[in-house]
């Protein structure tokens, strides 16, 4: 019974997703595929900062591994685009325990400074291997999908994601991350294994964040290139999971809306609505909602929440 | 009760020694490495040239790495938008040239600029976030970086701008070694930056302040000290110290653009970090160890191209985090539970 509120409301964001294709244009399907996309990463990034208190910088780096992934499948083998997800999902979940056990030794600021220095150098790598990674000119999948397909498959992707992060988090292995989270000694002390919580933490939300990139790549046409996962992407991201909060689908959702509209809406804003004007926006935007709400849209709503009851 | 006695005697110890200088091991090592360079530079003017060139590119480096360092010590926040700040600043610099100022006068008008900024930026933004949320404060940074980003783009454009050559283009002969003046030019001026940093710190009322507020908050401001206003300086510094940085990279690249500081930020990271991120002259040194090696690897180490400067940068602070996590100049940290 106590599931009932939330479960109401899963039911409701379901409906009115399956309902937006009917109603939008072309290029609002695209726009909500967008947040489709950016709520799958969101939602990984907060598997790990927000669950597990690990901060990374760098799970654009995660999205640029599975967008490449996707990309070159297609380009070599022409795999079928699903199956290059389910490939990213488990490549990326490989390379984030990999990235998880250096992390091991590494918290608080530390971490935060190596995650953003991987940001800024796995897009470089192309550069480097430019046979099999296109280089500069990026690499292009051998077939793309239409608006729709891509409306579907990122929200599909987006529900299974979520009902497997409610499933991790909710058991034994939630209650784990979130020990280690609020005291690693006394995590420990209790008996929680911090490596293996640690490094799974981070290959979860890595693979998540590698379907995400997977499916942001046929966002563009299917075509992956350096530029495209620039860090700036890395910094929207845990932007994204910053202005969610934490513990609330609502405050996902709002927090992947965030980083992937008020770009695109803020550049038809009157006066600054150029192209170079969106970042002002942004960045102000940015700024702006850290000020008043430190806890993101989750702790608002908590807040709001207190308030109704008192 | 006998482990939090050992701790803490261990955490005295530890200051002591930081205190007390440079690890001998560390200082030895770079001693050696000095002696490296020198013989080197002695039999190849190629290698001669690239060290001379290398030190100006690490102290590009180091002085960004300082100004991280201060706000680290001020606020224990990374400024993530340091970088961006120092390109602004080196903006605001390129206008008033526009506008018909000298190049010099300029660079000191724009040092003073840059410290009001940073104070305004710490009471402004940071000071509200900081004591409800860490994590808050440094996403404000996150979004500096993309709001000054967007600024700069907007009111200047992304195209190249060109400042004139603040050391002009001569170019020495020391027998078969050719060293431009620019280069010398960035390390004097970078070494004189930081130099007088280092003196406001060490020998005036206002620097005491500043390190009494930054390492105990609580007593300082029992016994008297506006620490609200010493954080607020110590950000002003610290951009004053991007500033230069910024300056002095833009002759270096030779070229102005918004992502003039982006690659350089990420040097001064793993710079702050070799030095241990809350030793001042350790982000200095490290500054200049890490320019000095990227510029010589590059040359001199066919695997690594110019692409894969930035992911060896990231494997050497990488690495730093992984061996010597407290970095080659700073203390472990004891922490009571």
């Amino acid at each position: 019974m106590r599931h009932l509120p939330a479960l109401g409301s899963l039911v409701a964001v379901a409906a009115v997703l399956a309902a937006l294709p009917f109603l939008l244009s072309a290029y609002h399907v695209a726009l909500a595929a967008q947040v489709g996309i950016f709520f799958i990463a969101v939602l990984g990034l907060n598997i790990l900062t927000g669950y597990t208190g690990q901060i990374s910088i760098g799970h654009g780096a995660f999205m640029a591994i599975g967008g490449y992934t996707t990309a070159v499948l297609s380009r070599d083998h022409h795999t079928n685009l699903v199956l290059t997800m389910v490939a990213a999902f488990a490549i990326c979940f490989v390379f984030g325990v990999l990235v998880g056990l250096p992390a091991l030794r590494l918290s608080g600021v530390y971490l935060a400074l190596a995650t953003f220095a991987l940001a800024i150098s796995v897009p470089q790598l192309p550069l480097k291997w430019s046979n099999f990674l296109g280089g500069r000119d990026g690499v292009q999948t051998a077939t793309t999908p239409s608006h729709l397909w891509l409306y579907g498959a990122a929200w599909t992707a987006s529900a299974i994601l979520f009902v497997l992060a409610w499933l991790i988090l909710r058991g034994r292995v939630g209650r784990a991350f979130r020990a280690v989270r609020d005291s690693e000694i006394a995590a420990v002390a209790s008996g929680v294994e911090l490596p293996l919580y640690k490094t799974l933490a981070f290959g979860i939300s890595a693979a998540y964040a590698g379907v995400a990139g997977s499916l942001f790549v046929l966002a563009t046409n299917g075509f992956a290139a350096p530029d495209e996962f620039a860090v700036v992407l890395s910094l929207e991201l845990l932007i994204g999971a910053a202005v969610a909060g934490l513990g609330s689908l609502w405050g996902i959702l709002v927090g992947a809306a965030f980083v992937a509209l008020l770009p695109t809406v803020s550049s038809s804003v009157p006066v600054i609505g150029s192209a170079h004007g969106q970042d002002v926006v942004f960045g102000a935007a940015v700024v702006l909602v850290m000020l008043l709400i430190p806890d993101g849209f989750a702790g608002l709503l908590a807040q709001v929440r207190r308030f109704a009851r008192a | 009760m006998a482990t939090a006695d050992a701790s803490r005697l261990e955490g005295l110890r530890n200051r002591g020694a930081a205190l007390g200088g440079f690890n001998s091991v560390i200082s030895l090592l770079l001693v050696a490495a000095a002696a490296a360079l020198l013989v080197g530079s002695l039999r190849s003017s190629t290698f001669a040239q690239l060290t001379v060139e290398g030190l100006a590119l690490g102290a590009v480096y180091g002085s960004l790495a300082l100004a991280l360092v201060l706000v680290y010590r001020a606020s224990h926040i990374v400024n993530f938008a340091q970088g961006e700040l120092a390109m602004a600043t080196t903006y605001v610099a390129y206008q008033l040239i526009q506008w018909g100022l000298s190049y010099w006068e300029a660079f000191f008008a724009t040092l003073g600029i840059a410290f009001v900024l940073g104070t305004v930026l710490e009471v402004v933004l940071i000071r509200p976030v900081l004591h409800r949320s860490a994590i808050a404060a440094v996403i404000v940074t996150v979004g500096l970086f993309i709001l000054i980003d967007g600024v700069v783009t907007w009111i200047w454009g992304g195209d190249f701008k060109f400042m004139p050559p603040p050391f002009g283009t001569t170019i020495y002969h020391v027998g078969s070694v050719s060293i431009a003046r620019l280069y010398l030019g960035i390390l004097v001026v970078v070494l004189i930056s930081v130099l007088l940093v280092w003196a406001l710190f060490r020998f005036t009322k206002l620097g005491l302040g500043m390190r009494a507020a930054a390492l105990r908050p609580a007593e300082a401001e029992l016994v008297g000290i506006r620490v609200d206003r010493m954080l607020a300086i110590g950000w002003g510094l610290a951009a004053v110290l991007g500033a230069v940085a910024g300056l002095m990279a833009e002759p270096s690249q030779l070229l102005l653009e918004p992502t003039l500081m982006q690659p350089i930020l990420v040097y001064a990271f793993a710079a702050a970090v070799l030095g241990g991120l809350e030793s001042p002259a350790g982000a200095v040194v490290g500054g200049l160890v890490l320019g000095v090696s990227l510029t010589l690897i590059v040359q001199y180490v066919p695997a690594v191209t110019s692409e894969l400067q930035l992911p060896f940068a990231f494997a050497v602070l990488l690495a730093v985090l992984l061996i010597k996590p407290s970095g080659l100049f700073g203390r472990r940290t004891v922490r009571r539970v």
